[in-house]
């Protein structure tokens, strides 16, 4: 069970870290968002899967109900929480970045660029 | 029509306060102070968000379609999630990046299943939703590795882009 946990963290430690070096290594702010947004989701599913592992294992010593067993739950709406608001603040920046005139760094193709009706 | 809907976001509203305040006491898991609470707090939230919760017609309450988005989340989203991941690791340690913006015509006729679609696509590493065309429902992705075949024809092959979620978002929401 431990063990289990430890794999997780690391898991998600790396994940983590990555997304920090590519915040830093990626030319411009779509990219970066790349990095700093899904690798930190996929991390952080990681810990919350860790946190939730070691909290089921308490549930046959201390009951359903006791502060470590309900982490479960809390843990689990932490992570729906954290899937729901990722994209969409990811998206919301995305497109204020588009909208104020900042372009995508070393693009191949750009085909919003042509297509704005407003 | 209105007390359906009042209904419903009342019931949700609870069941978040139900889930939030698990193991307080001893009626089954809750206190009954919580439950009272948490159904008074339901009823108002209930009346100011029942327009926002339910908008046309209930066809989400449909068990079918709460199984296929479990299904979709776990079989098919995960793993294209986890694969896409390790994808952007690698560009993240090698620098091997090809950005750009594509426009994908996914043909989806609701906002619901386009929320569905759009959140997939920048939940998944590598490619980011960037605006959508309100009038004919099309997407403009941020791709961090444009493949050079999905650039020949106009309308995009959304299937370099994105494989299959654009069929499951019109099977669960549409």
């Amino acid at each position: 069970m431990n063990s289990i946990v430890y794999t997780f963290i690391v898991i998600g430690c790396f994940f983590n870290l990555v997304g920090s070096i590519g915040l830093h290594r990626f030319p411009d702010i779509y990219t970066r968002l790349h990095a700093a947004t899904k690798c930190t989701t996929f991390g952080s599913i990681f810990l919350v899967a860790a946190v939730m592992i070691q909290s089921v294992g308490t549930w046959g010593t201390e009951g359903m109900s006791s502060p470590q067993s309900v982490l479960t739950l809390h843990a689990f709406i932490a992570l729906v929480c954290i899937v729901l608001t990722n994209p969409t603040s990811a998206h919301a920046i995305a497109r204020a970045a588009h909208r104020s005139g900042v372009k995508p760094a070393r693009a191949v193709v750009d085909d919003l660029e042509g297509d704005r009706h407003d | 029509m209105k007390a359906i809907k009042f209904l419903v976001s009342a019931c949700v509203a609870f069941l978040l306060y139900l889930l939030l305040t698990t193991a307080s006491g001893s009626l089954f898991l809750w206190s009954r102070e919580e439950l009272i609470i948490g159904a008074v707090f339901a009823i108002i939230v209930g009346m100011v968000t029942k327009d926002m919760v339910v908008k046309k017609s209930l066809r989400m309450l449909d068990p079918r379609r709460a199984l296929l988005f479990v299904a979709y989340f776990f079989a098919v989203f995960l793993p294209a999630m986890a694969i896409a991941n390790v994808d952007v690791v690698y560009r993240v340690i090698t620098g091997r990046i090809n950005p750009g913006i594509v426009k994908i015509s996914p043909n989806l006729g609701n906002d619901l299943s386009l929320t569905l679609l759009a959140n997939s696509i920048t939940l998944t590493p590598g490619t980011l939703s960037v605006e959508v065309d309100e009038k004919t429902n099309d997407l403009y992705v941020h791709w961090i590795n444009v493949k050079k075949q999905a650039l020949e024809k106009m309308p995009r092959d959304y299937k370099a882009v994105c494989g299959s979620f654009p069929d499951w978002a019109r099977r669960i929401a549409g």
